[in-house]
């Protein structure tokens, strides 16, 4: 990729402003997902499956991946323009995450030509929606640990067991699944292989899973005897730990590459500050309670530290002790402050804190409570903050396994 | 919305990070560190020569007295490996003694002295009063004219940084009701001013002044109308040199829990296998990363109006914090050992003491921070 020029990358982000102030829906009548972990209904599906369509038409997704895999051939830039003017005309999430951000990138690093010709465009348009397979109800945090069995049968594997918290498991064409292709083998590890999966297919099936909100938003998805084509594996058999630790990578941001927009609405304590102004202790602000202004200036405080500790990722020298301790902990920091700053919020709305989503009383249409409980998604999703502790004190730090 | 600060990094910055990661990294291993707490003087003469010739006091001076012309922030990063490795020394007073002069200094004083202190020559700030208070225009101090071209001086001040090294010590004193700044030439003053104080970090030297019965020609006065001017870039300097001192210091005192919970065996394991030890330290580290971006920040906006204070004030906030629990957490982590005077725990958390209670703590700079932003 060449450096962007400066005249072609203004004109393009210009336009990329035109584009959204006119083409984002304010307020489509019903609730929008503040995450892609939170689509709950048909509606709010179909809605976003057509946005990330039309973004993606209009040159505004993917505008970094390569022009053969329905990319624009642009450099990054110029897709941080894209996604800088969608997040100013608050457009709502990209729906298909896992195909954005980890599939996709995952699939330009080390998938083949096949793969990425049959995949990358249709991740793009949203014409095929993915999911992943990696946690199952026995095995959340020891991932290396798997169990649903993959046998080879001809040009295929045969499939059986059971995958957890898939989210949009329901609406998903295809699956990353990690599985068990050797029980045999001497470390768990080696026993593993990553296979590309088509959902739509016999012997797949999803239960809907409540979530703590209420909401349903994955899925348990099951395996009776399902086949899934050999050419749709990535890396050898007894690779795939190797291939699902990469596609953390990805997952947590540590690498970047993603198709690029933003899946999840992003806590934001300037908003949460507006609230502090806007609820009421008496006559006054809560915020000129001093008990609060003191939080909300610890949040203040917080959030900058994570824009500016994304900002000196950046630059090598500032890194050389630790090259990957900003990389490797920023999951542990944004998904812990997005979960107390909804906690926070929640306490500014006084005595209507008792109320919930529906209620016509209720602050904001109770966005903060369910913010503040659809927040542990991410805590415990993707490596429980324990899992982060963990990793950075030995991948970072150099502690010895716990 | 008010703009608050991003990261920069600049050329000069890089090469002085280099260099005083190495520099500070031989000269001041913890034997030395603690050799020095018991000397009278509290450094090593020859390392602050060394110091002296390597130009890292001319950095901010401008060139036309001597200097580099560099800017503030470029300190920053020779600050940070200082206290990373806790050397002790006048350089902080001096570049901030050096800073009143070129923010409020008359021509003659900025001629006379900054080429001096860009060379060398050590000096210090006298602000703090029994009052205690961190506002630093709330003075008792007095400078009266005696009518024959003299200002007799009165009044003590306490906590003065160093001024058993320095030549030349700035105080802050009302002068015809208006808060002003004097340069007092130390050999001008009478023997008994200076008073060592018992202080928490026992690397750093301090002392009581007594001003009473001192007389200074009226050259010494720094320029009347730019005096609060001075006091507020003062206090904004020694915050984000603080900051920086501490963010090494942090950095310091995390290497060293590290080293003790990979070797120190219990149960069979290093401790450091233990999540209750491991968790806690993960924590204190991504508060020192955030901290060191805050410093970052701050070094790189210092000079921006309006968006220097805050970033400035930030990021000694946050470089309070997170010296405090990993030093804290260091004294606790090294057990029966860490209760020692032996165990280097204490030395961080002193010195974390030490910067909180100068120029403002993090609860003081967030009450700043409410007024600046909401």
């Amino acid at each position: 990729m060449t450096a962007a020029d400066p005249k072609d990358l203004a004109e393009f982000a210009a336009d990329a402003d035109a584009w959204f102030a006119a083409n984002v829906v304010a307020d489509p009548g019903f609730m929008l997902p503040l995450t892609f972990m939170e689509v709950g209904t048909d509606r709010q599906f179909d809605f976003l499956r057509e946005w990330q369509f039309k973004v993606h038409a209009a040159g505004y997704l993917g505008a970094a991946w390569p022009k053969a895999y329905g990319g624009g051939g642009l450099s990054q830039e110029f897709q941080n323009a894209a996604t800088a003017a969608m997040r100013r005309h608050n457009g709502p999430i990209m729906l298909n995450a896992i195909g954005l951000n980890w599939t996709g990138p995952l699939l330009l690093d080390m998938g083949s030509e096949e793969h990425r010709l049959k995949y990358l465009k249709r991740i793009l348009s949203a014409e095929d929606i993915w999911c992943q397979g990696f946690s199952e109800p026995e095995n959340g945090s020891d991932l290396g640990n798997a169990q649903t069995r993959a046998v080879r049968d001809g040009d295929d594997y045969i499939l059986n067991g059971s995958k957890i918290w898939t989210t949009l498991g329901g609406y998903a064409d295809y699956m990353i699944l990690l599985c068990r292709t050797d029980p045999n083998a001497a470390r768990k590890y080696d026993g593993l292989s990553f296979i590309l999966t088509p959902m739509k297919a016999p012997g797949v099936t999803t239960t809907p899973i409540r979530k703590l909100t209420g909401e349903h938003g994955f899925t348990q998805t099951f395996f009776a005897d399902a086949r899934a084509p050999v050419s749709g594996r990535m890396g050898e058999e007894g690779e795939g730990w190797k291939v699902a630790m990469r596609t953390l990578e990805y997952e947590r941001s540590v690498r970047g590459g993603q198709a690029g927009g933003y899946v999840s609405v992003q806590a934001d304590a300037w908003e949460v500050l507006e609230l502090a102004r806007r609820m009421k202790r008496g006559d006054a602000p809560a915020l000129a309670d001093p008990a609060i202004e003191s939080q909300m200036v610890d949040f203040i405080l917080e959030i900058q530290s994570l824009a500016l500790c994304r900002q000196r990722m950046a630059v090598a020298p500032l890194n050389a002790d630790h090259p990957h301790g900003l990389a490797l902990s920023s999951k542990l920091m944004t998904t812990e402050f997005a979960r107390r700053i909804n906690e926070f919020a929640i306490s500014l709305t006084g005595p209507k804190a008792a109320y919930y989503v529906g209620d016509p009383n209720a602050v904001d249409d109770g966005i903060w409570t369910r913010a503040y409980l659809n927040a542990f998604s991410a805590t415990i999703g993707g490596g429980t903050t324990q899992i982060q502790h963990n990793i950075v004190g030995e991948h970072v730090l150099g502690l010895p396994k716990s | 919305m008010q703009e608050i600060g991003r990261i920069g990094f600049s050329e000069a910055q890089g090469d002085l990070l280099e260099s005083a990661t190495a520099f500070c990294a031989d000269v001041s291993p913890v034997s030395k560190v603690r050799a020095l707490m018991t000397d009278e003087l509290g450094h090593d003469p020859a390392v602050w020569k060394q110091i002296g010739e390597l130009g890292w006091l001319a950095i901010a001076i401008p060139e036309a007295y001597g200097g580099l012309g560099l800017a503030l922030g470029d300190v920053a990063p020779v600050v940070e490996q200082m206290g990373r490795r806790l050397l002790a020394g006048p350089f902080v007073s001096t570049t901030l003694a050096a800073q009143a002069l070129i923010a409020g200094g008359t021509e003659e004083q900025k001629q006379t002295v900054l080429p001096r202190l860009a060379e060398g020559a050590a000096a210090t700030l006298a602000l703090v009063e029994d009052n205690a208070d961190w506002e630093l225009a709330n003075i008792s101090a007095a400078a009266w004219p005696d009518g024959s071209g003299r200002l007799v001086l009165s009044g003590t001040k306490i906590l003065v940084s160093d001024a058993g090294a320095a030549d030349w010590i700035i105080a802050s004193v009302i002068h015809v009701d208006r808060p002003a700044l004097v340069l007092i030439d130390k050999a001008a003053l009478p023997d008994g001013a200076l008073r060592r104080e018992t202080i928490v970090d026992e690397r750093r030297r301090a002392f009581a002044l007594t001003l009473d019965g001192v007389t200074v020609p009226e050259t010494a006065l720094l320029d009347p109308d730019r005096a609060a001017a001075t006091l507020a870039h003062i206090h904004l300097a020694a915050n984000l040199l603080a900051a920086a001192e501490m963010c090494g210091g942090t950095q310091g005192v995390i290497d060293y829990t590290l080293d003790y919970a990979k070797t120190r065996i219990q149960f069979g394991k290093p401790i450091g296998a233990y999540q209750a030890v491991k968790h806690p330290i993960v924590a204190a580290y991504v508060r020192y990363e955030q901290a060191r971006s805050h410093l970052y920040a701050a070094a790189h906006c210092f000079n921006e109006q309006g968006t220097g204070e805050i970033a400035t004030r930030m990021a000694k906030a946050e470089a309070d914090a997170a010296y405090s629990f990993a030093a804290d957490r260091s004294i606790q982590f090294h057990g029966g050992f860490g209760f020692t005077y032996d165990c280097d725990a204490q030395l961080y958390r002193r010195t974390a003491i030490w910067h909180a209670s100068q120029y403002g703590d993090r609860n003081f700079h967030k009450k700043k921070l409410a007024g600046l932003l909401f």
